[in-house]
């Protein structure tokens, strides 16, 4: 039954080639069947793989057929089964298919459905073929997929320049990182001879640390492009240009977990080298605080989103360089869960004021839509971190591995919780503009207020029950819980990856989830002390002052922000504009881009190459002037001439030629006469 | 007592007479009668050769120059037909069209 796994990104791949081929056409308003049924059927086998990972603990590597011979180098195409990718796959195709569900009622009479469900289903293929492949090769496959996909969902509004600008931006600042990803694999093929994960993770021996620092780096800089972190999360806030249940999918759910995905696989790798684990997790604390402070002062709905992304990224970067991998993957899941749920119920809001998306221009929506206002709540909850809601357990385990674990620091511990403090601010704010206080909804718009249909809304309702307990798997061992999840992905993240399968051509085996098991949750019980509840409350205690001073700004005293902002104006203003970030990169890499584009198009472009180009015409020109000459004097003179003297030789002898029969009889009776007259005398 | 040689004078006779209508008649139509005395004419000469050496080839020649004289006859007629409908003349002298 494992090698149906081949089927979980086989039916998107079916849904996309007969949508491309006969959606336009044919399907046209039905393209969603194929397209939704189709994750559909992919999320029960996820279902099914995951039933058996986690209760069979089956560990299993299908090779379906050798991809790359080349030389020492063979690679695989292959597809390895095991917690990580076994969790990655219900996350993938779970939350996808709640968001083409929602996609139906949210896309509902565009002109390009079909286009959107293709694309939708394409990312899907390269998504699943990313958390499934089994060596470095096929993730990039499926890494450079899902970049394709968000620029074509990006740029899907493609009349509206600035949704095409966005999708260029994308694409090009994920190019910068992909770069990196391609050097590190080149230098695994030159250390390690494959790309296979088991191989590698099994063989860290055969590289120096040195080396690992070097590989580690490099992958980072494809994290920081595919996870939008510092300094190459520009592109995210604009990706907010595509439709929303895109930004759902790809910016909260699926691709941007790609580069966490991708540090926790190679986790064997980042922890031989405490260099990278440092600047891995400076780099995410540093992404959470700088996108946390942004997310402050923005006014688009989709915007505050797009920042508190970059933000809780940022957290799940910082996890994995403390070393709390699992904890990454856990606020993975779980972000997935609250994150894409506050991007539909945004789109929900969008939807229901015509577009709208300043906030400023939102308010008293909670009568007029129950059902996205109380999901929406529950995910705001759940991402603050209140107690007992998903965000909480995931939150509080990175801020507790950021301070206690051999890699972490209490710094990185601090800029954690005072950037949770600040996402409880900002989300706390936006639902307060939004949902509550005096309605500032233009009068045309405000007739038209209404609930999504149940489409959007039954999603965002599983998504909403999923935000709340989505966190239960994992509570920690310090509140009594067993910190499932941890035990459960223990295989992969036990440093050696001593409970991967053996590679067997074709087949899938299965091998028991060994001894780290049981290992591992004997650590987990003993692990608690004080600091860790002091921690908690600590933390808590921020992230409620940070709702507190959202309810004093936004519901009790309206004035105080426009006074703060004027206060503080020159604080203000650089926040609002983002620190001028993209207007910096603009100046330093794309202004200069472009002089030395223009350079060498005014310096080498146009004297050289189009004076060689031109050059080489006026050749061929004066060329074919003298051919030309000779072409006329000569060659045609001497057929011209032939045809000449013919015509002057016939001009006599034609004359023979009269026309009247009786002239033609006649020479043959002379002929006659001559012929006899030689017979008889001669 | 008829000898071979009155046969042959007859038919060279005939055959200059034809060959004259030939060369002299503007009519097509007379010209064609032309030929077909001159066929006549060969004929004349065939059998009475075929006679005189007692040799029946000459006579079965005849009769092939006889059918071959109908078929001639017949696609004549036929050209002399459609070139009166084209020129609504007969006269050889006005049809020389066949010339640079």
């Amino acid at each position: 039954m494992l090698n149906l796994v081949w089927l979980i990104p086989g039916f998107p791949v079916l849904a996309v080639l007969i949508n491309a081929l006969f959606g336009k056409r044919y399907l046209k308003t039905n393209t969603h069947y194929f397209a939704v049924g189709s994750i559909g059927l992919s999320f029960l086998v996820s279902c099914y793989i995951f039933y058996q990972v986690a209760f069979n603990h089956v560990i299993a590597e299908l090779v379906l057929y050798e991809w790359i011979m080349a030389g020492d180098l063979s690679i695989n195409f292959g597809f390895l089964i095991d917690p990580l990718s076994a969790i990655m796959l219900m996350v993938v195709t779970g939350v996808g298919f709640l968001i083409h569900v929602y996609s139906v009622g949210y896309m509902h009479g565009d002109t390009g459905y079909h286009r959107y469900f293709t694309y939708l289903n394409l990312f899907m293929v390269s998504m699943l073929i990313l958390v499934l492949g089994n060596n470095y090769l096929l993730l990039f496959v499926g890494w450079e997929g899902v970049g394709l996909c968000s620029y074509l969902l990006i740029g899907y509004f493609f009349h509206k320049k600035s949704a095409t600008d966005a999708g260029i931006k994308a694409f090009l600042v994920n190019r910068i990182g992909d770069a990196g990803v391609l050097l590190a694999m080149f230098l695994m093929i030159v250390y390690f001879k494959t790309l296979n994960f088991t191989y590698i993770f099994n063989h860290t021996s055969l590289i120096t640390p040195e080396t690992a620092t070097a590989i580690t780096l490099l992958l980072l800089l494809g994290v920081c492009g595919k996870s939008a972190q510092v300094p190459l999360f520009i592109w995210l806030p604009d990706a907010m240009e595509g439709p929303t249940p895109v930004s759902a999918l790809i910016h909260a759910a699926t691709m941007v977990t790609a580069g966490v995905y991708m540090i926790a696989r190679s986790n064997a790798l980042y922890l031989m080298s405490p260099t990278s684990m440092t600047i891995v997790a400076t780099v995410g604390a540093v992404t959470a605080l700088f996108a946390a402070t942004i997310g402050l002062a923005q006014n688009d709905i989709k915007r505050v989103l797009a920042y508190s992304t970059v933000s809780q990224l940022g957290y799940m970067v910082m996890a994995c360089g403390v070393g709390a991998f699992v904890a990454g993957i856990f606020h993975l899941m779980t972000h997935a869960f609250f994150k894409a749920l506050l991007f539909m119920g945004s789109g929900s809001v969008i939807h229901a004021l015509s577009g709208e998306q300043d906030m400023r221009k939102m308010g008293a929506l909670r009568p007029h839509m129950p059902r996205t206002f109380w999901t929406f709540l529950a995910a705001t909850l759940a991402i603050s971190g209140i107690p007992m809601f998903s965000g909480f357990f995931s939150k509080d385990e990175i801020l507790w591995k950021a301070f206690s674990s051999e890699h972490g620091h209490w710094a990185f511990w601090l800029v954690g919780a005072v950037a949770a403090g600040m996402t409880a601010f900002y989300m706390f704010r936006l639902v307060f503009m939004t949902f509550f206080g005096k309605s500032r909804v233009d009068r045309e718009v405000a007739k038209h207020l209404h609930e999504s249909p149940s489409m959007m809304t039954v999603p965002l309702i599983i998504l909403g029950i999923l935000s709340i307990i989505g966190g239960y798997v994992g509570i920690p061992a310090a509140l009594g819980g067993s910190n499932w999840i941890h035990h459960f992905l223990a295989p992969v993240m036990a440093g050696g990856g001593g409970g991967h399968a053996e590679i067997v051509q074709g087949v899938a085996i299965a091998s028991e989830a060994v001894t780290t098991h049981g290992a591992a949750a004997a650590t987990g019980g003993a692990h608690h002390d004080v600091m860790e509840y002091v921690l908690m409350a600590v933390s808590v205690g921020i992230v409620l002052f940070g709702i507190f001073l959202a309810h004093l700004f936004y519901i009790k005293n309206p004035s105080i922000p426009e006074k703060l902002a004027k206060r503080f104006s020159g604080l203000h203003k650089l926040i609002y504009n983002k620190y001028y970030i993209d207007e910096i990169y603009d100046f330093l890499i794309v202004k200069r881009a472009k002089q030395l584009a223009t350079l060498c198009w005014k310096a080498f472009d146009v004297p050289v190459i189009d004076g060689i180009v031109n050059g080489v015409a006026r050749l061929t020109v004066l060329e074919s002037k003298f051919s030309g000459v000779f072409d006329l004097s000569t060659v045609d003179g001497a057929v011209n001439g032939i045809g000449t003297i013919v015509k002057s030789g016939a001009k006599s002898f034609k004359r023979f030629q009269t026309g009247f029969v009786q002239n033609y009889a006649f020479v043959m009776l002379l002929g006659v006469f001559v012929m006899v007259t030689l017979y008889l005398f001669f | 007592m008829i000898s071979l040689s009155h046969y042959l004078v007859f038919g060279a006779i005939l055959f200059f007479i034809g060959v004259a209508g030939v060369l002299t008649r503007r009519n097509a139509i007379i010209i064609l009668m032309s030929i077909e005395l001159m066929m006549n004419a060969v004929n004349i000469t065939l059998i009475s050769f075929g006679h005189y050496l007692h040799n029946v080839t000459g006579q079965i020649f005849a009769i092939f120059v006889v059918a071959v004289a109908a078929g001639e006859a017949a696609v004549g007629l036929a050209i002399i037909i459609e070139l009166f409908r084209g020129r609504q003349t007969l006269n050889v002298d006005e049809i020389n069209i066949m010339k640079w």
